[in-house]
Parts: C-alpha cells; structure tokens; sequence
C-alpha cells in the first residue's frame, strides 16, 4: 500500500509544499492528499516491524479502552522525521533505511517493549470493539458494536501493580501531543504518582494524595493545556466540585470555554483537529480525579457532536453549534431530567411517610423539595457516614426549606430503620446488568433495608446509564486519600504516623455496587422501572441514536 | 353527557351478557370502538378526549384493572399510526380499522396463551388454583382435550364464592375437582405440583394484581418450592408500580359501586392484592413465556 503510493507521492508533495509556502489555503483535495500521505509514511514506517498493522490497532485497543477517546495518532509531519517508532528484530533488507532513521535504542529496551506489546495484544484480543465514535481519520479498526450489548474487560489503566503497563501508560502520555506542525510545543501530561502503602485487594488502583496534585508538576505558564481545564482538574483532585451532576455540569462548561477560545489551524478541519485537541485535556482530568460514567457519556456526546460538523460549514457558525448542543444536553439531560423524575417521584411519596436518605445526592434533595413545596407531609432521615460528612450539606439543604429531619450516623441504620417507611438513593451510575453503583454505604443500606422490607427507590438520569457490567466493588473503584481516615471527631490523630507501621494500611474507598435483587425501583426520566430493565433503555437509547 | 354514559354503560352490559365467557376487558373494548363508530367529534384531540371520557366511564361500572387498562392500550394502539390525512373522516376510517385490528388480536388471546401453557401441565399432575379464571378454565380446557390426566384444588375464594363457579365448570369438563377452604392453601400445598392464577392487571414490576388470597398462596408456594404460574393476556399490563399492598390505587381495590356509595373506606375490604415479581416463576401471555423481569420490556415496547 505504501510503495503503490510512493511514485505520485513526491510530486504532490511539491505542490502543496509550494501552496504553503504561498500562504495559500490549501483545498479540501490537498488537506486530504496531504493525510493520506501522512498515513501511508507512518504505515510504511510501522510495516518494518514485527507486527505490521496490528501495531497501530493493538496501541489503539488498550489506549482505547483506556480513556473515552480512542487513540488515533493522527501523526503531525513532525513524525516524518526519525521519531519514536520503535526499531524491529533484525528482518531482510527493507530493514536497513529505516534502521538508519531510527534513534538508537538498546536491545534489552526493545526487547522488553516489544514484549509489553505482545501482553497487550494478547489483552485485547478478548476485547470487542470501541462503542465511542471514531472521530479522527480511521486506521483500520475493529468496527463500534453499537448494536449488540458491548462487554468490556478491565481497562488497562488500573492495572497498577503491572510495572508493564504503567510503562506503556507514561508513554502513552508522553506521545499526545497537540497535532502543531512545528513539533516545538508537544504538550506532556505528567504522570501522577501514588501515595502510601495501597491494602492488597485494592493494589490494582491509583492512590493519590491531595496534598500532591498534578498541577504542581505542570510548568509555568502552561501554554499547552487550557487554563479552565487546568483549574478544573485542580477542583476535581482538590475535591471542590464534587458529585456526579456537579461534576459533569463543570466539565461541559470548562469544553465550552476551550471551544469558544479555539481557532483552527490553517491546514486542519474543525471536526478532527478539536477531537486531537481535546485528547490531552481529558487524559489529565483522568489523571487528577478518575472519570466518572456521566463524565464519559457527555465526552462521548461531544466528540460525536464535534465530528459530525460537516466540513464547509464556517469556524463561527461550528462554534456557535457546539456551544448550542453542550447547552442543550446540560439542559435535556440534567435539568429537565431532574423535573421529570421529580414528578414521577411526588407520586410515589404518600401523607406520613418517614423517608430515609444517605450522603448528598443533589437529584434526591431536589424531589424531596419539591415535594415539601407540593405540600406532602413527611419527614426525613439523613444518614452519613465518615470521612467526607456529606450527609451535613444535604441536612443544611432540607432544613433550609423547613422539612423535618434527623440526623444519624451509618452505624446506627438498623437502629432507625423500623420507623422508616422508604428508602430513597441517588446513583453515580447504573450498570448494564442491573447494579447500582453509587457512594461506599450504599449498599450497605440497601442490604439492611431489604432485611426490614423498607422498599428502596433509586433516582437516576438516563444519562448516567453505562454498559459497563461489575458485580463487585473490587474490580473497579477509586481510592481516595488515605489521609482523609486519620483525623477524628476529637480532633486527635492517633493513626498520623500509620506510614511507618508496615503492617497498617488505610483504606478510603469511594464507590460501592448494589445488587439490583436489594433495590425495588429505579426511577428515570422515562419513568419508573425494575432495576433489571437498565439493558432495555440502554438499547432503546442505542436505537434512537 | 350524563345521558351518553348510561347509554355507553348498556351496551356494556350488553356486550357483557351476549357472551358471559369473554373477558370484561374486551366487552370494553368492543363498547369503545362502537363509540368511536358513532362519534362526532370535529378533531383528532377532541376525539382522544372523548375516547378518555368512555373509558372513564366505563370503569365507573367495572372497576377492574383490566377495563381501565384495556382501555388505554386501545387508545394508543389507534393513534399509534400516521394520523396525516387531511380528511378527518379518513383519519377516522384509519383508527377504526385499527380499532377492528385490535379486537381480533385480543380475541384471539386466550387461545394463544392456552397454547403455550397447556404443555407445562403433565400427566397426573395436581393443580392448584384461585378463584373464578376464565383464562385458566381455557387452559385447563386445552390440556383436558390433549387428554391429559389431572386433578384440580380450587379455593373457595371469598366475599363472593367464585371458586364454587369454577368448580362447576371443571366438573362439566370431566375433570376431578376439590373445594378448598381459602384458609387451607398451605395444609393442602404439599399435595400439588404446581400453582396456576390468572390476573387482573400486569404492573410494571412483573408482579400481578388479583384476587384477594393470591398473595397468600405466592408465599406460600415459595415457602414449598412450588412453581407459581400467571395466566394473563397482553391487554391487562398496565403502567402501575406497587411497592407494597397499600400503594394500590384505591380505585382497584374496591368495587365500583362499593367506592361510589361507601363514605369510610377504611372499613371496607379489599377485593383484590397484589403479588410481588420475586415470588412469580413464569407469566403465560399472547406476547409468548415472560419472566417477571421481562415483563418490563414488554410494557416500554408496548407503550413508548
């Protein structure tokens, strides 16, 4: 495929090398000849190796799978230059020009790289393919099962106890980079360090320590990551915007203020050039707080969005668009979603109920106001555990309207739960196989609950359905600082030195998952249904799109 | 308007007493699309609100679960196609023949779900029932004609003695019968194989509404280990989400004219309880063999 295009290669090249020179805007024709010509050097370059094409697919799979993006290296012209593809086995004679290109490495280096490789290709040989849209100019890859139920396996990212793939991540990190075409300015994610001793079921997990966070490695000015995203990852690790719909209203707010101060390079079109741009950005949120799945539902809304831009349409007419549908999802998605279940959910609320709530949902707080303000008598009892006291603000807002409530720690729950009439929970996602995932404690109550026959309501946006499918909280959590756990009530810190004793681990988790047997209703936007029926709207959702 | 409903409500009755074996849900059905026939509303809202207001009315004869039910379903089955010609009286030829449509699929409904369940009745099984079904009186039929042996416990059903009524009719298909005491459900469970009910509505949950003494008898199989089977036709699954016996609508509890003249409704007892999805094995209906959580699906393909 490379050598059927070598012979025409050169003389466009010329062409648009002059049209460039001249200052010209190159033609739809030339943006495209100059692409594909950047694809076939890299292919040409990539079929030298071991593994020809399956190389491109395989760095695609586990990145892929690694964050909501998929990876496409839409290789700058600064790759034609001798670059970072690695040097093979010795193989015949084609071999040797591209030997001569590559910077020297060392046997053992990529001898181990190579095996990295092979452990990954054997990971994603299981995988099925992305569902996340295919924005940049597609390599060959295994086509978006949008139809059939997509199963994923573990994302390589939380593997972190295997040095090989920590390996691969850094450098996965180090090679996005803004497509510029002079290569000066290549953006460089720094790779976030973990904290403290990790207990050993949850070794395969990032821990970080809020007194370290990533923005202290980036350097001064950092010209290459947008100062909103900056600031919002500051927020996320710091913990100042904190749940789900806070968190997701944030972040489309931050990528409308990248949108509106984007301009488009001169060769590149808006539709695959902001989808690169925004690559970066999204991997250092993930880095500075884990993503969560109402996170990655609008990431993928937007990137679709951006890449069904059709080309003749104007930078400012795109603009004004994008901004327009982020306002309209926040809109459909959030907010009028909030009114919806609301309404479904006064029905549900009788005269002289006494209704259980745990930890700060602002979905949950929302029904109950507008329930006080539909005038039902009731009263609430608000639940809260250690260490980040939630319960607290979700207390200060109900009292605020003047509903009647208590307050108890998770430990006295069966204490109180005779007298409870339901139990209402707010989500942080919904899995495709019925579980809920939601804040560590959760389940807990649902558990004790469900001994009492207290039915238990969940309340979830449609929007924060994933197809993932998890049936432990194990294998995919987060781990908050650990040294949240150490100070007390009292204020005194017997654990402060609990680094020095070997045999001490504190563990803070954040997440946990809730059988759909122990949860009796989930209400939606679309309206109320058994917890076993999450597979139906997603398909029902998938359809309509 | 007043006038129109008593007229509405003796064709009702009408329809009920032509065919005492078909289901007050489907004479309900007939009396709408005869009303739509008769209509004379100048446009498509008027005539969907008028078609609210026959339905309305309707259940203020039969309170059962079904009638309100059918009634909706019927309802969005003829407005569920392109209503875009410019002629209203060709837009009111389209929704009566889907009307038409409706019907016929409906009639043919017991004998589907008699086709499906009848297979799961063995040899020499020993079957248990609650009160007057005529779905499960179709069922036991078909596996009676398949010349299947088996015999049949009936509850005796209170306020009204309907198990009495269902025990004549198995006894005229030659199959042999025992009355049971409501009370005697768990002395007499041992002795069955398995535990077929009908329904008068289908909720969301996949749960079932029916008779009082159902519930009684679900728990009980569970507690025995006993298959439990539901027998119901598609018309009956409605929008209606329980979360406990009391969350039941009033207007299903009781019947209609119980909650027309009685002031204090604490007093009086229900007709009907309802059945959690945890405690029903399988549900038997004309859309084919649905677990209780399948149930769902049906429900949003049918009415989003």
């Amino acid at each position: 495929m490379a050598d059927a295009g070598e012979p025409e290669g050169p003389e466009r090249k010329d062409d648009i090398v002059k049209a460039k020179q001249e200052g010209k805007e190159l033609t739809k024709e030339e943006k495209q000849r100059l692409r594909k010509e950047k694809k076939q050097q890299k292919k040409s370059k990539e079929k030298k190796d071991d593994k020809p094409s399956r190389d491109s697919e395989k760095e695609k799979k586990p990145a892929s799978a690694a964050s909501p993006a998929p990876q496409t290296p839409t290789q700058p012209p600064a790759q034609k230059a001798p670059s970072a593809a690695p040097a093979p086995v010795p193989v015949p004679a084609s071999e040797t020009p591209s030997a001569a290109d590559k910077p020297a490495k060392s046997k053992a280096e990529l001898k181990a790289e190579r095996r990295a490789r092979q452990e990954a290709e054997r990971a994603s040989k299981g995988k099925k393919g992305d569902v996340g849209p295919q924005a940049a100019p597609g390599k060959p890859k295994a086509p978006p099962s949008e139809l059939q139920p997509v199963v994923k396996r573990l994302p390589e990212h939380v593997q972190v106890d295997n040095p090989e793939v920590l390996k691969k991540l850094a450098k996965k990190l180090e090679r996005q980079q803004t497509p510029e075409y002079n290569a000066a300015t290549k953006v460089k994610i720094p790779l976030r360090s973990d904290y403290g001793y990790k207990v050993s079921l949850f070794s395969h997990l990032h821990q970080y320590s809020r007194k370290a966070p990533l923005t202290q490695q980036l350097g001064i000015p950092s010209t290459v990551i947008h100062p909103a995203i900056v600031r919002l990852g500051l927020q996320y690790s710091q913990g100042i915007v904190a749940g789900s719909n806070a968190r997701s209203v944030a972040l489309l707010h931050a990528f409308k203020q990248v949108i509106r101060d984007y301009t488009t390079p001169p060769n590149e079109e808006l539709s695959r050039d902001l989808v690169n741009r925004l690559k970066p950005y999204i991997s250092f949120l993930n880095q500075c707080r884990p993503l969560s799945a109402s996170m990655g539902n609008a990431i993928k809304y937007i990137k679709k969005e951006i890449s069904n831009i059709p080309s003749q349409c104007k930078e400012e007419e795109a603009k004004r668009k994008l901004l327009n549908c982020i306002d309209c999802y926040i809109n459909e998605k959030i907010v009028l979603a909030a009114k919806a279940i609301a309404k479904y959910s006064i029905e549900k609320i009788s005269d002289g109920d006494v209704i259980l709530v745990y930890g700060c949902s602002s979905l949950v707080n929302h029904i109950l106001c507008e329930a006080f303000e539909k005038n039902r008598k009731f009263r609430v009892i608000v639940v809260d555990s250690r260490p980040r006291l939630e319960g607290r603000e979700a207390l200060r807002r109900l009292v605020q309207k003047g509903i009647n409530c208590t307050y108890v720690l998770i430990s006295a729950v069966s204490y109180i739960l005779p007298e409870v009439s339901k139990v209402f929970l707010g989500a942080h996602a919904l899995l495709a196989n019925g579980y809920v995932m939601s804040r560590v404690g959760t389940s807990q109550i649902a558990l004790v609950a469900k001994a009492f026959n207290v039915p238990v309501l969940v309340c979830c946006e449609t929007y924060k359905f994933c197809e993932r499918v998890q049936t432990d909280s194990f294998v995919s959590n987060e781990l908050d600082d650990p040294d949240d756990l150490i100070v007390t009530r009292t204020g005194t810190t017997q654990l402060e030195h609990w680094q020095e004793v070997p045999s001490l681990g504190l563990l803070n988790l954040v997440y946990d998952v809730t059988p759909p047997d122990f949860v009796d209703l989930v209400i939606t936007d679309l309206g109320m249904i058994p917890c076993t029926s999450v597979p139906v709207v997603l398909r029902v959702k998938n359809v309509d799109q | 308007s007043d006038n129109d409903c008593l007229k509405l409500v003796e064709y009702f009755r009408a329809q009920m007493r032509k065919d005492p074996d078909m289901a007050s849900a489907v004479a309900a059905i007939r009396t709408l699309l005869e009303f739509l026939k008769r209509d004379k509303g100048e446009t498509i809202l008027g005539l969907r609100e008028s078609l609210k207001w026959a339905t309305d009315c309707l259940t203020g004869e039969d309170s059962s679960v079904a009638v309100s039910s059918g009634g909706e379903l019927f309802l969005r089955f003829i407005s569920l196609t392109s209503l875009e010609h410019q002629d209203l009286s060709r837009c009111k030829k389209v929704m009566e023949e889907r009307g038409e449509l409706f019907l016929e699929k409906i009639s043919m409904s017991r004998t589907k779900v008699a086709k499906l369940c009848h297979t799961f009745i063995k040899d020499g099984a020993k079957i248990l029932t609650h009160s007057y079904s005529r779905v499960v009186l179709r069922v036991l039929e078909k596996a009676a004609a398949e010349k299947k042996r088996f015999s049949v416990y009936v509850t005796e059903s209170q306020p009204d003695s309907a198990g009495r009524q269902m025990a004549e009719a198995l006894r005229k298909l030659n199959v042999p019968v025992t009355v049971v005491l409501d009370a005697a459900v768990g002395y007499v469970l041992e002795k069955v194989d398995l535990v077929i009910v009908g329904a008068e509505g289908v909720v969301e949950s996949g749960g079932i509404i029916n008779k009082i003494g159902t519930y009684q008898m679900a728990v009980c199989s569970k507690a025995h280990n006993k298959p439990f089977y539901v027998v119901a036709e598609s018309f009956k699954f409605v929008r209606l989400y329980p979360l406990n016996q009391q969350d039941v609508p009033d207007k299903f509890k009781y019947k209609a004219d119980t909650l027309k003249t009685v002031q204090n409704l604490s007093e009086e007892h229900p007709m009907i309880d309802y059945t959690p999805p945890s405690l029903i094995t399988l549900l038997f209906t004309d859309l084919g063999v649905l677990t209780p959580s399948a149930v769902s699906d049906e429900l949003i393909k049918l009415y989003l």
